[in-house]
């Protein structure tokens, strides 16, 4: 039986009209809306959104998505979705989709004040390279930059980072990761020697206890947490507790809620530790054999920024600034630094917070001393409404959780601990109790550091798209790292910048102060998720600078651009995401993109094909640079060693780093593709396919030490749903490794050795006391060990005074990603939470004389946003605190918060400064 | 009666007389057919979802005096009268929660707004009122498929009690089911609900209690409340009578029919 | 008792031929009450849809006048109310609050005072379309079918008032092509509108002055209230040539009966809307609005002058 599309849509008009009167649909009309699917073609795919990174399949007719499902075979998700993930065959098709690069001009000329005209990718493409060559010539390759994503593909990043710090020699580039992971990357790092969790997301069928540490996982890891409710249905020993600042969903399963004041956290983590050790619920054998006691300095700064600031700072803005130099002692910090109240700490580790050095299990002993319960609870109750003895008893519950031999943990956390002052910190005392007990690396046993964006793991971290980082955890900084991707990457010696550039929100002041000139914005919305966000917006658009900003959609950071560059979505471009669990997971190209978008990989290419090695290669002058082997400031000419290396002065960048003669060999059409499109190739008609090549290119990176990835193809095999790294080949077939440091699971521990921490192979450590590190010539070798670390209670920079009396934490709701800019197009989503309020404790709201859907001004000392006051729903704020939720530009509670930063980990701290409340 | 004049009656009088019978033959027909009209107009009412405070259908249908003034002043915007021609009684406050739902504003400022009490004033707070309840086609709501969606829950002003979320393992998966339930002493009806929900054609909806509610019988209490103790000090109801022993023989007693009726 | 004036139909040829030659200026002149009628009917509409949709307010949350015709609230104060809607509604059984009691005293008393049926003239917004009719079917020369009392509108008051008990609904309010119209135009069009089209075309090809005339509950009502009314239209009877004029436009020309006119000096009826149609038309300005106590004295003035100037 032939079915015309107008039956077809007949049909599906009238299973719609059933439906809403309650009729059941007659055998009939359901075998024509059946045969109206014939055409779908399926193929799978992963989630746009969040780092749980679940499998979806994806059906495609005529060039449309026409339907999504949650992928059956999806280890992650067995086929379920959250809400987003409903949508994602939604997320492509805005009406407001941008389809044309737009130029601000006045006269058919750029002019920084002139209005968006739309122009094509050549004169588009040719500005860039004007304003790039200007940018460079004024301030060298740091007066540009690129803020990244950890949405970015695995390719996208991956040509990123090359082009900045191969092609031209810049380490300015930082994703919007840094707001979201970094503070977790150093405790990675600085704990484990190697980035990203040992554990899996099984470990959740494993386990009898998860703790949460800042992480709503109920709404911001939904289909986890259906996991972890599972679990708790159906496993009796099973305990959840959620430590949090404001009462949320997830606190509806818990068996414990704890609410805590902000930061307070840090104490409470020492408060466990010193339990563990007072009851003496040491893993001895584990702790001697495998870990070594550490700390490191407390005078580090709040991540300000580092001089001058007076000159860009308004004097309220300065009252919280001041303490970047010297802090003075609470009475909290008093007692849990070992200090006195009222004492002015000058601050001078601000530029060396990441020192550390060995200590004794005695000095240990010693700074655990002061977090008894009394102090502890004192410091972190976080409701003033609970009595003290109920606030007391939960710590005891939770110490005696981790206490109890036997038990299975895992922590969890996301942005309550990474977005924090002392972010760094708080997350390697995670670490700390859980080393403490044996409980890491081991089947239902971990802390587990969730990732927010879908590829933070992926991208941002494991390619290394970070201001200091290289692939595979390599950084700039070290000499040997930069030779091995200078070997890679087939550049001449020293052509990498052994200079870290500047971070995320380093970018945004260097903006403002007129030392980047040129700023490149990709798969992230920064004038919307950076904090005190007033600043970059007047930074953006009265300095004399060139800010270009790719995206999808028109959102702040479009608005506040000079070009905007129309990008391809997701599903309109090859790609790939990591998640959480390290699991590498890709997607073919499903659909074209609209009009004149293109994948953000293009534009890279095509600008790469306007640099000349004789351009970039040169001697560059690089301000303030330090670095073995180099001149002061400046970069060497390596035109030279080029030219011996085979390459010519006049080689583009493109043909030297992406378009080499052996990522040549991966030929498009590949017959990997069943017959998918690359427009990316189309474009380029150079018979080459960018993606399998450079994907190839990268994983030379991690063979054989630790990050090994499988080969592009495997993944792209029908059966595959992922791979955890490392991927390593075994009798012809390549096996993910489940728990990473665990000799039953990993193939890189030691034989005979039960736990390897290899990631600290060959590492060096001075040692000290608690007030400071001994003779740095005494090194002691910490290979295959992990740190435990002792890091102190440290208060808040801002905390609510008279004046601004509240705290304002902010976040996300379940409907929405990040700043909206997606999911505000799905109208679905965009009905279901239209605007962002402000969550406020009924009785807050009464003694201001406010009431719920009152239209209210939340203040601090750098701006105000007017939002709808809401004292029901789904968070239950405490007394004292306000939330609210950051995806709303509308509501741009970013122009409110501080930008205050972990010194470590220069990841800013979201979730807490002091706000005033008033009627609008 | 008069005796004047011919027929019986003075003409002026009987002219008046047939005036006035015409005069209510007319008013009578007419009202019955505007009876009618009003009935009918009338019985969309139960189909229709009022502000807070409304009083109940017949009440409500008479008291309204369709001023719009609560529509003036609902704050959302979401009130409408019914215009002629529509599917409810013409005139009179209503709202649709899927493109307008009540925000349940703390201070009523509708029912303040009514001047005849069609809104009644006896509603002093916004959880109190009733407007309608929230009904869910567990076939097509995505949480009872085990998504996790759930934004009915999340968005709901009265979270908590108006619907609360029930967690089941899934038989399939290792994933637990989050299955939302609606609570008729906590919904207001608001309908942020329907409003919020993101399947094509919502999956929860408000309607009026009477479509959807049912009820126990009177007759039957649920067991498992623990509040009926066993009464110590029972009082009968009625002795048996004295003459309970000697009663008259009647001529019929009840089964006889039954009995002497028909074969085996 | 009182003199048959001395005027023949020579003096009524004369007064029309005067009527007939007025300048252009006091043509436009003898519009002015229409002109005003129109401001108000227009007015009044405007302030409740400025309020509705321009949220007119005189101070912060303050609506400027907050409803419509059933029922509002001025300046956020001063209750208004129907009080036909409120008797039906009171009928109904339905206790009704303090303040829409209070708002049906005010506009009784304001009605009271300056006549009921100045609601139809002057506030109706049904008034613009009948007026429009009678106006057309006038240009069109519409003979008329039939006669129907104008009586019928007390028989259907009293149905609507009767239903109202029986049914337990607001019979008129329920079905009241005034309601219909105004609240549409406030609050949003639905098909309100074919009731007034309905009237428009009921007037001007059924029966004249149909609608406002013959069986509009709500005129009645107005027309019972205003016999009390203090502003009037005085008669005198000294200048009046009989001409006929003003009967000829009046939409209720059954008040100008000229023997109770005589008999009272002003028109008594309640079912006089004050339009102030027949005062600019008279060519002998026998008909002008008045205070009622001061009536009394105007016209035994008005007859002193007759007789001097009959005397002169």
């Amino acid at each position: 039986m032939g079915l015309s599309r107008r039956d077809f849509l007949k049909n599906s008009v009238a299973g719609a009209t059933a439906a809403t009167v309650g009729l059941p649909l007659s055998k009939q009309a359901e075998a024509a809306v059946k045969a109206g699917e014939a055409g779908w073609q399926w193929d799978k795919g992963v989630c746009r959104f969040c780092g749980t990174g679940c499998g979806i399949m994806i059906a495609t007719e005529g060039g449309r998505i026409v339907a999504t499902k949650g992928d059956p075979d999806a280890p992650v998700n067995k086929g379920l979705n959250c809400i987003k993930g409903y949508f994602n065959g939604k997320i492509n098709y805005g009406k407001d989709r941008l389809t044309q690069p737009l130029l601000r001009m006045t006269d058919g000329k750029f002019d920084k004040k002139g209005k968006f005209h739309p122009v094509s990718w050549e004169q588009a493409i040719d500005i860039m390279e004007e304003k790039m060559r200007w940018a460079m010539k004024e301030k060298g390759p740091h007066g540009i930059s690129i803020f990244g994503s950890g949405q970015y593909t695995i390719h996208e990043g991956y040509v990123a980072a090359k082009l900045m710090k191969a092609g031209f020699r810049s380490n300015n580039i930082d994703p919007n990761a840094r707001h979201c992971m970094a503070s977790a990357v150093v405790a990675f790092m600085q704990t484990f020697g190697i980035d990203e969790p040992q554990n899996n997301y099984d470990d959740i069928e494993y386990t009898d206890t998860a703790v949460l540490w800042g992480a709503n996982m109920a709404e911001m890891h939904p289909i986890l947490w259906s996991r972890i409710t599972n679990r708790r249905l159906t496993h009796d020993k099973m305990k959840v507790v959620n430590l949090t600042t404001y009462g949320n969903m997830s606190s509806d399963i818990a068996d414990l809620e704890i609410i805590f004041s902000p930061s307070s956290d840090l104490a409470i983590q020492n408060f466990i530790a010193r339990e563990i050790v007072k009851r003496d619920a040491i893993d001895h054998d584990f702790v001697n054999k495998h870990t070594v006691f550490a700390t490191g300095p407390y005078d580090i700064g709040y991540g300000f920024r580092p001089k001058n600031v007076e000159k860009f700072a308004s004097a309220d803005e300065m009252e919280i600034y001041k303490n970047e130099k010297v802090h003075v002692i609470d009475k909290y910090e008093a007692i849990a630094q070992r200090k006195k109240e009222g004492e002015a700490v000058e601050q001078k580790n601000t530029g060396t917070a990441m020192k550390d050095w060995s200590i004794s299990f005695e000095d240990f002993k010693t700074a655990l001393e002061p977090y008894t319960l009394d102090f502890v609870a004192e410091v972190a109750k976080g409701d003033p409404d609970e009595p003290m003895d109920q606030f007391k008893a939960k710590l005891q519950t939770l110490a005696d959780l981790y206490c109890e031999k036997g038990r299975k943990i895992m922590s969890f956390w996301t942005m309550g601990f990474n977005q924090h002052q002392r972010g760094s910190w708080v997350n390697e005392q995670a670490y700390t109790n859980h080393l403490l007990t044996g409980r890491q690396a081991a089947p239902g046993n971990g802390a587990f550091s969730l990732t927010g964006q879908p590829s933070a793991c992926g991208t941002a971290r494991e390619v290394g798209t970070f201001a200091h980082r290289l692939p595979a955890d390599m950084v700039v900084m070290n000499p040997k790292h930069r030779a091995h991707t200078e070997e890679i990457w087939k550049l001449p010696a020293k052509t990498i910048n052994p200079q870290m550039g500047s971070h995320f929100v380093k970018i945004m002041r260097d903006l403002e102060d007129g030392s980047v000139l040129f700023s490149w914005t990709q798969v992230n919305n920064p004038w919307q998720n950076t904090a005190n966000v007033n600043h970059w917006i007047k930074a953006a658009r009265d300095m004399n600078n060139f800010i270009v900003v790719a995206d999808a959609y028109p959102g702040v950071s479009a608005k506040v651009a000079d070009l905007i560059l129309p990008a391809a979505m997701i599903n309109e471009k090859w790609g790939a995401y990591g998640n959480a669990e390290r699991r590498t997971q890709v997607w073919r190209q499903q659909i074209l993109p609209p009009g004149q978008a293109r994948a953000d990989i293009w534009m890279m290419l095509e600008l790469s094909k306007r640099f000349k090695l004789k351009e970039v290669w040169g001697e560059q002058p690089i301000p303030g640079l330090k670095a073995e082997g180099f001149a002061d400031g400046k970069l060497p000419s390596v035109i030279d060693e080029a030219v011996k290396m085979g390459y010519s002065p006049e080689s583009t960048l493109y043909d030297v780093l992406f378009a080499t003669p052996e990522n040549k060999k991966y030929k498009w059409p590949d017959p990997i593709a069943h017959g998918h499109g690359n427009h990316v190739c189309d474009l380029l008609k150079d018979g080459w396919f960018p993606e399998k090549a450079l994907f190839e290119e990268y994983r030379k990176f991690g063979m054989g030490h630790g990050h090994d990835l499988a080969p592009f193809d495997v993944y792209h095999d029908d059966k595959v749903r992922g791979l955890k790294w490392p991927v390593v080949e075994k009798d012809g077939k390549w096996v993910e490794t489940a728990w990473r440091n665990n000799e039953k699971y990993d193939p890189y521990v030691k034989p005979g050795s039960g736990f390897d921490f290899y990631g600290n192979n060959g590492q060096k450590m001075i040692s000290g006391d608690l007030d400071k590190s001994g003779d740095p010539d005494k090194k002691m070798d910490i290979s295959g060990k992990a740190k435990i670390y002792f890091r102190p209670y440290a208060s808040p920079v801002e905390k609510p005074d008279a004046n601004y009396d509240l705290w304002l934490c902010t976040g996300r709701v379940l409907e929405h990603w990040h700043s909206g800019t997606m999911t505000r197009r799905v109208p679905e989503l965009h009905r279901a939470v239209p605007s962002a309020v402000c969550w406020i404790n009924t009785k807050d709201a009464a003694a201001k004389g406010l009431k719920r859907n009152d239209l209210v001004w939340v203040e601090s000392r750098r701006g105000k946003v007017k939002v709808r006051l809401e004292t029901g729903g789904r968070n239950r704020v405490p007394r004292g605190l306000v939330y609210v939720p950051w995806f709303d530009e509308g509501v741009l509670i970013n122009k409110v918060t501080l930008d205050t930063t972990c010194p470590l980990s220069k990841e800013t701290d979201y979730k807490k400064c002091a706000v005033k409340i008033y009627k609008a | 009666m008069s005796e004047q004049g011919p027929g019986g009656l003075n003409p002026s009088r009987r002219d008046f007389l047939v005036k006035l019978a015409q005069g209510a033959a007319i008013a009578g027909t007419g009202g019955l057919l505007w009876d009618y009209i009003l009935r009918n107009e009338a019985r969309a009412a139960p189909y229709a979802l009022r502000p807070p405070g409304a009083l109940a259908e017949n009440d409500f249908n008479a008291a309204c005096i369709k001023c719009g003034q609560c529509v003036v002043d609902c704050p959302p915007h979401i009130l409408k009268l019914q215009p002629a021609g529509g599917n409810l009684p013409i005139g009179m406050p209503f709202y649709v929660p899927r493109t307008g739902a009540c925000i349940m504003c703390p201070d009523i400022p509708c029912m303040k707004a009514c001047p005849t009490g069609a809104l009644s004033p006896k509603l002093k707070k916004i959880e109190d009122a009733r407007m309608g309840l929230a009904v869910i086609d567990i076939e097509n709501c995505l949480s009872y498929q085990g998504l996790r969606c759930e934004i009915c829950h999340r968005e709901c002003p009265i979270k908590g009690k108006a619907i609360t979320l029930e967690t089941h393992p899934r038989q399939t998966s290792k994933h637990a089911m989050f299955i939302p339930l609606v609570h008729s002493d906590a919904c207001t009806g608001c309908g942020i609900c329907e409003k919020a929900c993101p399947t094509e054609i919502a999956a929860i909806r408000i309607l009026p209690h009477k479509l959807v509610q049912g009820k126990i019988g009177e007759h039957y209490r649920l067991g498992w409340t623990f509040d009926t103790e066993v009464t110590q000090d029972f009082k009968p109801a009625e002795a048996l009578p004295a003459n309970a022993v000697d009663a008259p023989v009647p001529k019929t007693a009840p089964g006889m029919d039954y009995l002497n009726e028909g074969g085996l | 008792m009182s003199a048959i004036p001395p005027f023949g139909k020579a003096d009524a040829l004369a007064s029309v031929e005067k009527l007939h030659s007025r300048s252009a200026a006091a043509q436009v002149w003898s519009w002015r009450y229409i002109i005003l009628r129109r401001i108000s009917q227009f007015g009044i509409l405007l302030l409740f849809f400025g309020t509705t949709h321009w949220a007119w307010q005189v101070a912060k949350d303050v609506p400027l006048l907050r409803g419509n015709l059933s029922a509002s609230k001025f300046i956020g104060l001063i209750p208004l109310t129907d009080p036909f809607a409120a008797l039906q509604i009171f009928l109904t059984g339905h206790v009704l609050r303090q303040e829409s009691l209070i708002g049906a005293a005010i506009v009784l008393g304001i009605y009271f005072l300056i006549g009921g049926r100045v609601f139809c003239a002057w506030v109706c917004p049904v008034n613009v379309v009948t007026d429009a009719a009678g106006w057309l079917r006038n240009k069109m020369g519409v003979q008329a079918i039939f006669h129907i009392p104008r009586t019928l509108r007390y028989f259907i008051l009293a149905a609507t008032l009767l239903i109202t008990v029986i049914s337990g609904l607001a019979a008129f309010e329920w079905v009241s092509p005034i309601g219909m119209a105004h609240r549409e135009i406030i609050f949003g069009l639905g098909m309100g509108f074919t009731a007034l089209l309905a009237i428009f075309l009921f007037d001007l090809l059924i029966l004249k002055n149909g609608w406002c005339g013959h069986l509009c509950p709500l005129g009645a009502f107005y027309s019972l209230i205003g016999k009390t009314s203090l502003l009037r239209v005085r008669f005198d009877k000294n200048t009046c040539t009989h001409c006929g004029e003003c009967a000829k436009i009046c939409p209720e020309p059954q008040v100008l009966n000229l023997k109770k006119l005589d008999e009272r000096g002003y028109v008594f009826s309640g079912e006089c809307s004050n339009c102030g149609r027949c005062s600019p038309i008279c060519p002998e300005g026998s008909l002008k609005f008045d205070f009622k106590p001061l009536i009394r004295g105007h016209n035994v003035q008005a007859d002193a002058i007759a007789v001097q100037r009959r005397t002169k």
